[in-house]
């Protein structure tokens, strides 16, 4: 009873928060929305059992994800009211294309395939159950490449965006390694005949 | 207890609420982002879901691999957005054109 009484919290300010994400004015308070809305997810994850899974959603999409867009807002300066401009005109467009999804999910969701008798609650892990640990034998065992690939893509994407918003400045110095590592002592020095 | 389709559900109106707002926000690249997020977040209830209900951490890990993808996106979209602005002063989509010739 009180876990289904936390779902309907998490569930529920998660999906406000959503909304509040899509309607704000502000693009800040658009971003606050979604912290909300992350912190909110987090509890479902907890109470699926999937503890690891809610603290990196707290830790990276909180810490560092939404902290990049908090930056990414305040940097730019954009009038935003301006770019609401229009805004309901494609509502009917995409009220209908969002609204056709949801009844389709929800009719898959509620066909009973997916009731209590179909697949049974199996109940919570026991608490010397140590998710985290679960999650590292997996991912360095049967999920190894994938792990890796993982890897690799946050290593371009780290490059990728140093690269895109690196800017070098025309009239300041540099130094010229490899000229510095060629030079030979009579570049530099000669002797004059007096 | 909660069942597995109140979970199903909860992810349906977050995926819901989330293309709706690519549709009003169509001008305002940062919130589009905000509006994928928000997407990521309902697919990654649903694995969590299912890895809770079907007792197989396999739906854990792959919520880690989508957290990567869209964590990578976001800061790859993002530092696009920031180079896109020093050029033109402005983050309209309807002035993103310039590659249809």
């Amino acid at each position: 009873m009180l876990e289904l009484g936390f779902f309907y919290l998490f569930a529920g300010l998660a999906v406000v928060s959503a909304l509040g994400v899509v309607l704000s004015r502000n693009t800040i308070h658009a971003v606050m929305f979604l912290i909300f809305c992350f912190f909110n997810a987090a509890g479902l994850f907890f109470l699926l059992d999937a503890e690891f899974i809610g603290i990196i959603l707290i830790l990276i999409y909180v810490g560092a994800v939404m902290v990049l867009f908090m930056f990414v807002v305040m940097m730019l300066e954009v009038n935003f009211a301006k770019l609401r401009e229009g805004m309901l005109q494609y509502l009917p467009l995409g009220g209908i294309i969002a609204l056709v999804l949801f009844i389709e999910i929800i009719a898959a969701a509620g066909s009973g395939v997916f009731s209590p008798e179909g697949i049974p609650d199996p109940g919570h892990a026991a608490q010397q159950v140590n998710n985290t640990v679960e999650i590292g034998k997996m991912l360095y065992t049967k999920y190894l490449l994938g792990f890796e690939i993982a890897a690799l893509i946050l290593l371009v994407a780290l490059v990728g965006a140093i690269v895109l918003t690196l800017r070098t400045r025309k009239d300041a110095k540099y130094q010229n390694i490899s000229r510095q590592v060629n030079v030979r002592p009579e570049d530099r020095m000669y002797k004059v005949k007096m | 207890m909660v069942p597995l389709s109140y979970y199903l559900a909860v992810a349906a109106c977050l995926f819901a609420v989330g293309v709706i707002g690519l549709f009003l926000n169509r001008k305002n690249v940062i919130v589009i982002l905000m509006c994928i997020e928000l997407i990521l977040l309902a697919v990654n209830v649903n694995l969590a879901a299912f890895s809770h209900f079907l007792q197989d951490l396999g739906g854990q890990i792959f919520v880690f691999f989508v957290l990567t993808v869209a964590a990578s996106e976001v800061a790859v979209g993002l530092a696009i957005l920031v180079a896109y602005y020093r050029n033109r002063r402005s983050i309209n989509v309807d002035d993103i054109n310039t590659l249809q010739g």
